[in-house]
């Protein structure tokens, strides 16, 4: 059913239901009382279909989709691994799901004491003193543990500091997050190792008293360690700032490396990367804050604590303030903690030798064929900059989407911006030796290919739902709704 | 050897072999010796899956599934069973965002529907693909009002918003470097008089939520006339659900609609994750946070779905992008558009009738009870607030025991909230439950 | 190759500016730039009235793919937009250099001395 084309309003029939509600008890009352002060004029267009229709018309349009258990997903500083179906089950625990955020404390332990052992877990990987929970992505955690650092200077009544570093090679989220907080970007180049150059950083701060900090990850969106990092955390705090560490490439140090342990003062964890949350087509995430000692107390409110055995909630006046409704997304930390207890120290130490170990076979296997731009070890992924042989025009847009045509996700490309045709490669600890070599075969058969029949790249994918597509039409169209599309239908055919 | 872990001990042996070194270790030689990590983590030792079922049991036996009386942001409503079941398709879960449209078209198509519903519920142009929750995607249409007028940079809160979501405004406008102020509330509903006093020059933006913190309707009368006059923006927090009857954000002349999708068809799920909606004017697009999904053509004219106006985000415009948003909360939008196909218009607005009914009888029983009393007289729908003598500690005690949750108390709110009791009723409450939270009410003293 | 006419001023931030008459100025951007944005979508202009400034940003132009900020290259008021760009965005890549953004009366006509001509332009971006 791959051809399925509908949309859910194309299938509406009027007085058709799906649902199915109890009988009123009180037809006393009626919504009508309220009037058209106070009701609503024209009705909604929503569909109107059977329970089976919307089954069958979600199954289809699923079949479009890619996840990972249709193959391999080697989406650069995604880590996309499995996403065991054990954190599922007990997220669906009726327990957890139908807590009410405002219910007493006493109510609620078995779902505090998952909160506060996450963040005891957290802590202890990462080397910081303490977690939040309640952000709700990376991007988020990034705010919030910005809104941390200008916090911390203004309590101590440093207010010139607004000024954050940030490597060229960083995260789009890096610099929009800075902006959001209310403070400026200063970029930095990287230098020809692909590393963070201690140089222009040095210039960067000579002088300056408005330093807040730096924002970096480690190992950076090239897939390779700031060796550098002492020196780096060492001149960012002498010059007043705190270090933030975007924890997007935090899989690379499990069993290895601790942010804490490298200086960084701030930091946020993405579960759905790093602790095997599904990603969900786009979020809900997960984005918990970690902060040392001297920061804990500006953690957002609410907090979740422990004593005697005994969880609760507290506020703390020198906090940023809230920023989530509740508790952040509360099922995705408590399937993060499903997928910490499953692993055990044992076997969560092996995470990142596992992760580097795969990129590294990649990157060997795959440099005779893409350009390599910087030599040496890689982490958990590896970045090619195209084609080493650059005859036929093949852009790394067209290997991209050949590889979709052999039943492999797309690895991310045209990041990081450092190298014009970026192809970035992270291909997890739960891929095996089978599935890279596999991998490894195809991109050289698509090399071979880009040499001697390019068309099949330039007209990739061919074997996929849909074609390329018209992203300007998209733009200049802009259709966002069934709404727009039938005025655009009707404009169309008279 | 572990069940996500599929190295062999010949693989890793070939694996090393291939890049001519002896272990693993040594592709970490690069590192300073100082950062390298030589301890075991301080964390529990792995569990087997049954080991793993038998602790969240226990875990799970230390929460109380509770009789929901209680709103304020996260409402019990029915969730039909196959939101799960189509949700947890591995297709729709565990994929990344749609950034290759040739094969992530059920996400983007259902994106496109969900967009579609949104629209009609609020009555706006334009719905982007999800934010994080109600309170966070108000904040980011504050910031919208302020990128809109340019150099506007306050922001008038009414009173009668949930205090939760004003503390998460404050904190975005703080850190932004905006200002805000407060509408003063009368009789439960924002004063459109204090309003006016208050607009001037420096106004982006007005929020107000709809129903209101203590569930009551507003009527809006005069509002956006004076806002407009004024040039500023009309920003309404709505409870979504409530839209399938209720005057829409459109209707009351709303420039941003925002607010909370929990109420169509998530769990309570202690808080999370939930999502938020934010809708607005098509002139207002590129001005908007987030995702936006557009309907197109593949080149073989096949119809097709696709992330557009991609300029405004992070990813491409860094520090000038118009929000750091990046993951949101697509898989929860999904639910919402199942839920949306599955109840449809009649579904919707049944779900608002029998909440209409079943929260006016046990208002008028509670205020027959002679222990409540109505402070603000106005219309509600599903949520309502009184006032009441009876100790709040006493009352929470009492329901607790029989395993009820609310009444609850707006104290913790606030002091000047103090005696103000909020009840919430959805049309999963039977007569029999509210009859039994009546007479549990009714026998204190 | 990129397309540069001979008889206009260029800036290093890829804009052209052709002198209409004294002190009055069209503003676009180049062939170069053009190419480099790929299909133009969306074109944000300022309002008539208001005063740009030399460096410094007066609107952006948008295309599926990248996002690019107009730096202004000269100084004034601007007393024309192009609103044929608004509802045809795509004849900035079909005509660059027919396809004005900002028509300005100038406040400081000497500033156009800083800016590049042809042949300077042409090494900038061949650079």
């Amino acid at each position: 059913m791959i051809q399925y084309n509908k949309m859910i309003f194309e299938l509406s029939k009027k007085d058709r239901v799906g649902y199915s509600l109890p009988e009123s008890a009180f037809n006393h009352y009626s919504l009508s009382e309220l009037g058209n002060d106070y009701l609503r004029v024209e009705e909604p267009n929503l569909p109107e279909v059977s329970e089976l229709d919307v089954l069958r018309h979600f199954t289809n349009i699923s079949n479009k989709n890619f996840g990972i258990e249709n193959g391999f997903y080697p989406l650069g500083s995604c880590t996309m691994k499995y996403n065991p179906k054990i954190n599922e089950e007990i997220a669906g625990l009726r327990g957890f799901r139908r807590l009410h955020p405002l219910q007493p404390v006493s109510t609620v332990q078995g779902a505090l004491k998952v909160y506060y052992e996450l963040q005891r877990i957290l802590s202890e990987i990462s080397g910081l003193y303490e977690f939040t929970l309640n952000s709700y992505a990376g991007a988020h955690g990034e705010l919030v543990g910005l809104m941390i650092i200008k916090q911390y200077h203004e309590s101590r009544q440093d207010f010139k500091r607004n000024k954050i570093i940030i490597p060229d090679s960083a995260h789009g989220t890096n610099p929009a997050s800075v902006v959001v907080c209310g403070m400026e970007v200063i970029e930095i180049a990287s230098n020809k190792r692909g590393r963070v150059s201690l140089q222009s950083l040095k210039e960067a701060v000579e002088g300056r008293d408005d330093i807040a900090g730096m924002m970096l990850t480690n190992p950076n969106t090239l897939g390779i360690f700031e060796d550098d990092i002492c020196e780096i955390t060492k001149v960012i705090h002498e010059a007043g700032g705190k270090m933030y560490y975007d924890g997007a490439n935090l899989n690379a140090l499990l069993g290895k490396v601790r942010p804490g342990d490298m200086g960084f003062d701030v930091m946020h964890i993405n579960l759905h990367k790093t602790f095997s949350t599904p990603h969900g087509g786009g979020g809900p995430g997960s984005g918990p804050v970690g902060v040392t000692e001297e920061l804990e107390k500006f953690l957002p409110n609410p907090r979740i604590k422990k004593m005697d055995n005994h969880y609760f909630i507290e506020e703390n006046g020198d906090a940023i303030g809230r920023i989530s409704s509740f508790y952040g997304n509360y099922l995705v930390a408590l399937r993060a903690y499903v997928y910490l207890l499953t692993l055990g120290k044992e076997n969560l130490k092996l995470v990142g030798p596992y992760a580097t170990l795969n990129a590294n076979y990649i990157k060997n296997a795959l440099k005779t064929a893409y350009q390599l731009p910087i030599d040496g070890n890689c982490m958990h992924e590896v970045v090619f900059n195209g084609l080493i042989n650059k005859d036929n025009d093949i852009k790394t847009l067209d290997i991209a989407k050949r590889l979709l045509d052999y039943g492999m996700h797309a690895p991310t490309v045209y990041f990081p911006l450092l190298f014009p045709q970026a192809i970035m490669i992270e291909p997890t600890e739960t891929e095996s030796l089978q599935t890279l070599d596999e991998f490894i075969n195809i991109m050289h058969k698509i090399a071979i290919e880009a040499k001697e029949d390019p068309d099949k790249l330039k007209d990739a994918p061919t074997k996929t739902p849909i074609r390329r597509t018209d992203e300007v039409f998209a733009a200049k169209e802009m259709i966002f709704s069934y709404k727009d599309y039938l005025a655009y239908r009707e404009e169309r055919d008279q | 050897m572990f069940k996500y872990f599929p190295h062999t001990k010949a693989d890793i042996e070939k694996m090393l072999k291939s890049l001519n070194i002896n272990s693993i270790d040594e592709l970490f030689n690069e590192l300073p010796a100082s950062v390298i990590y030589n301890s075991d983590y301080d964390i529990p030792s792995f569990m087997s899956e049954s080991e793993l079922r038998n602790y969240f049991d226990g875990l799970n036996n230390q929460n109380k599934e509770m009789t929901l009386f209680s709103g304020l942001g996260a409402y019990d409503h029915y969730q039909p069973a196959i939101i799960d079941a189509l949700t947890s398709r591995q297709e729709f879960m565990t994929s990344y965002t749609p950034y290759q449209p040739e094969i992530s078209q059920g996400t983007l198509q259902y994106i496109f529907e969900y967009q579609s519903m949104i629209q009609t519920l609020t009555g706006m142009d334009i719905s982007n693909a999800s934010m994080y929750d109600g309170a966070t995607s108000t904040a980011e249409a504050c910031f919208m009002a302020a990128s809109i007028s340019r150099k506007r940079n306050k922001i008038l809160l009414s009173r009668t918003i949930n205090p939760n979501t004003i503390k998460v405004i404050e904190t975005y406008l703080k850190f932004k470097g905006l200002e805000w102020d407060f509408i003063d509330s009368k009789n439960g509903i924002t004063d459109l008089g204090d309003m006016k006093n208050k607009l001037d020059d420096d106004i982006a933006g007005v929020v107000v939520q709809n129903p209101n913190f203590f569930g009551l309707i507003e009527k809006y009368e005069g509002f956006s006339e004076s806002i407009k006059e004024n040039k500023s923006l009309f920003i309404m927090n709505a409870d979504i659900s409530t839209l399938g009857v209720l005057k829409t954000p459109f209707e009351h002349g709303a420039d941003i609609a925002c607010g909370e999708c929990q109420s169509l068809g998530m769990p309570v799920a202690y808080g999370g994750p939930f999502l938020g909606y934010l809708a607005t004017n098509k002139k207002y697009v590129r001005k908007m946070p987030g995702r936006i999904c557009g309907y197109t053509h593949d080149l073989e004219g096949k119809r097709a779905f696709v992330l557009t106006l991609q300029a405004r985000e992070q990813h491409i415009r860094r520090s000038k992008a118009n929000s750091n948003i990046c993951s949101n909360q697509s898989l929860m939008a999904l639910f919402v558009t199942i839920y949306l196909s599955t109840m449809g218009k009649e579904g919707l607005k049944k779900v608002n009738e029998l909440s209409y009914q079943g929260s006016h009888y046990l208002y008028d029983k509670l205020i027959e009870t002679g222990k409540f009393s109505d402070p603000f007289k106005q219309s509600f729908l599903k949520e309502f607030t009184l006032e009441t003598s009876l100790s709040h500690d006493l009352i929470q005690e009492a329901l607790l025991e029989h395993n009820i949750f609310g009444g609850y108390s707006l104290k913790s709110f606030g002091d000047q909230y103090e005696n103000l009791i909020n009840f919430a009723v959805t049309e999963k409450r039977t007569k029999a439950e509210i009859d039994r939270l009546v007479e549990i009410l009714e026998g204190l003293s | 190759m990129s397309k540069i006419l001979e008889g206009l001023y260029y800036s290093e931030d890829h804009e052209w500016v052709k002198v209409l008459e004294d002190n009055i100025v069209l503003v676009g951007i180049t062939d170069f730039a053009q190419a480099e944005l790929g299909d133009v979508v969306f074109v944000d202009l300022p309002e008539e009235g208001d005063e740009i400034v030399q460096g410094e940003e007066f609107g952006a132009v948008e295309s599926v793919k990248a996002a690019s900020d107009l730096v202004a290259p000269v100084s004034g008021e601007v007393i024309e937009i192009n609103e044929d760009l608004v509802g045809e965005p795509e004849k900035v890549n079909e005509e660059p250099y027919e396809a004005w953004f900002i028509k300005v009366k100038l406040s400081d006509p000497k500033e156009l001395d800083s800016l590049l001509n042809n042949k300077a332009y042409k090494e900038e971006i061949s650079e």
